[in-house]
């Protein structure tokens, strides 16, 4: 693999997640629980498709093959994305959206909080760009889990069954192959090692003001790296990607 | 006597074109009036992000994938705003999405019509927020203060919604056959809604009478369509799309567009609730909305908890 092959890889890792997340923020929309909250769901939303298209473009800068952000958006097949297989799960109710937000943010925040100082320029700008946004994602996600899991007992019980639920895919957003191994040795990638104290910080903090408990770690999904994913990725591709798929020839 | 004063002195404002504010006294007529319009208003903003978002996830593009949620994120926006305007008449907006809830306050009928294809993207920008910023555009001279300023701020985001839904449409035009055909086709069913928006003609108005006098609005239904017509007609052209009115003819003695009759048996069922999706809007609405419940509750415990403690210390 060279460095450009593995640069290519590590963008779609980064632009993929961004996406598919940005997707499920979208199916939020006209169904938030008050209307402040479907404007900050759309803001959201609208953070992950930019970050997803300056990731997308760069991805194929570097391959050099004339494929676009659409092109990688709508003209790949389920094992061809690379997004964490956390991003893919399903919105379930308010609760499930905004843990899964809050594991997923914490995430990015540590991590483009490091890939700022890249030794990629453009992975560098991206991160440290995208850091705004995300510090404000993190903000809403852990601000939500901490009133609904100190809210009511309704409201306890439903949001610690989620993080119980959505644990599993928590150790995919750690995991590194040779795109990372290559790409660490260029200080172009971050050693997720170095990610996950912080991001166990971070979720200790959040779940202890939410008077929730820790899930022990016991089986663990991963595959993301190979574009292993969950049933729910397809069903998710095969809607968003429907209208290129169906008229190839058209230009929107 | 006392009120015979005070509705001279407010007509003498509203003739010197003196802007009321929500302190001012007010005939309650006046106050009610404007609490149906402006929450009304507030409704179609919010049910409007339905038929939008019904495509929003098969955008055909990145780009129009965050123009089409940047703009239903604006609609949503538009709705605070006027919820918030509306609130100045002495409601607060839990009372008026009671009414939307319960199916007693209207909203714009056009919203009860599905969105079909991609290209319905296209007309409802172009020719729904066309028609919307026509009487926006009047609005913004009303008379009552909050309403009229909040319309400042909207039609600026409203008429970039109208380019959206054009550059929409104007690409499908001239895109391949079948984009073109959806694009006709669009207009098709968009057109004679649209220009029903206005609502019924001036003769047929029951609220137009004081509405006017009051400068509320600021020009009459009849007025508003014909300035939508004619400016939309022309645009239509450009892009080789054909209006759906074989009676539309340019009247040299008027400057202005002659066009055939609406359909107002069709316009009055779809404002009684027999609108192709009706049911379904409001079922959604009020879907979303239970679904909430809970997550507002706890919101509400939470900071319940919070005070009390702050009280304690």
């Amino acid at each position: 693999m060279t460095k450009n092959e593995a640069l290519v890889k590590y963008c779609l890792r980064l632009g993929d997640s961004s996406l598919i997340l940005g997707q499920r923020m979208a199916e939020w929309c006209s169904n938030g629980p008050v209307l402040e909250e479907d404007i900050a769901m759309s803001n959201i939303g609208l953070d992950l498709f930019g970050q997803s298209r300056t990731m997308l473009t760069y991805a194929g800068e570097i391959e050099g093959k004339d494929r676009t952000e659409n092109d990688f958006a709508f003209k790949r097949l389920e094992r061809e994305f690379f997004n964490n297989l956390m991003s893919e799960r399903p919105n379930g109710h308010f609760g499930d959206t905004v843990v899964r937000n809050l594991f997923l943010s914490a995430h990015t925040y540590h991590l483009y909080k490091k890939l700022s100082s890249s030794s990629d320029n453009t992975i560098a700008a991206f991160a440290a760009k995208s850091l705004k946004e995300v510090t404000y994602h993190l903000r809403h996600s852990a601000e939500w889990v901490v009133r609904l899991g100190d809210g009511t007992k309704e409201s306890h019980s439903k949001t610690q069954q989620s993080v119980n639920d959505l644990w599993e895919y928590t150790a995919d957003l750690f995991a590194m192959n040779e795109v990372d191994e290559l790409l660490i040795k260029e200080n172009i990638a971050i050693d997720l090692n170095e990610i996950k104290p912080l991001w166990d910080n971070t979720i200790n903090e959040v779940l202890e003001r939410a008077t929730l408990t820790r899930p022990e770690d016991s089986f663990m999904q991963k595959g993301s790296l190979n574009g292993m994913h969950s049933e729910a990725l397809g069903h998710l591709l095969t809607e968003m990607q429907f209208l290129p798929r169906a008229y190839p020839d058209a230009k929107w | 006597m006392e009120d015979i004063k005070k509705l001279e002195e407010f007509q003498a404002k509203i003739d010197a074109e003196i802007k009321i504010e929500p302190k001012d006294w007010m005939p309650e007529d006046y106050r009610k009036h404007l609490q149906r319009q402006i929450s009304q208003h507030a409704h179609s903003e919010i049910i409007g992000m339905q038929p939008e978002g019904n495509w929003l996830l098969r955008a055909p593009s990145l780009r129009a994938k965050v123009v089409l949620l940047a703009k239903i994120q604006d609609e949503a926006g538009h709705g605070l705003y006027l919820y918030s305007a509306a609130e100045t008449l002495g409601k607060s907006r839990t009372e008026y999405l009671n009414e939307l809830k319960t199916g007693k306050a209207k909203y714009s009928s056009i919203f009860n019509y599905p969105t079909l294809t991609w290209a319905d993207m296209g007309a409802v920008g172009w020719l729904v927020d066309g028609a919307a910023i026509v009487n926006q555009v009047s609005l913004q001279r009303t008379s009552y203060g909050p309403y009229a300023r909040g319309m400042v701020k909207i039609c600026k985001e409203e008429s970039f919604h109208q380019r959206q839904g054009y550059e929409i449409i104007a690409d499908m035009a001239k895109g391949t056959p079948e984009q073109k055909e959806m694009a006709q086709d669009a207009l098709n069913r968009f057109w004679w809604p649209s220009i029903m928006m206005f609502g019924p003609h001036d003769s047929d108005s029951p609220n137009t009478g004081n509405a006017v006098k009051w400068k509320i609005k600021r020009a009459t239904n009849d007025q508003l369509r014909q300035s939508f017509i004619d400016k939309t007609v022309h645009q239509a052209e450009i892009i080789g799309l054909t209006i759906p009115d074989p009676d539309l003819k340019w009247n040299e003695e008027r400057g202005s567009y002659d066009f055939g009759e609406m359909d107002w048996d069709e316009f009055w069922s779809v404002v009684k609730g027999g609108g192709p999706c009706s049911k379904q809007r409001l079922k959604h609405y009020n879907d979303a909305h239970n679904n909430g419940e809970w997550v507002r509750e706890a919101a509400k415990a939470y900071t319940d908890k919070q005070t009390s403690k702050q009280n304690v210390a």
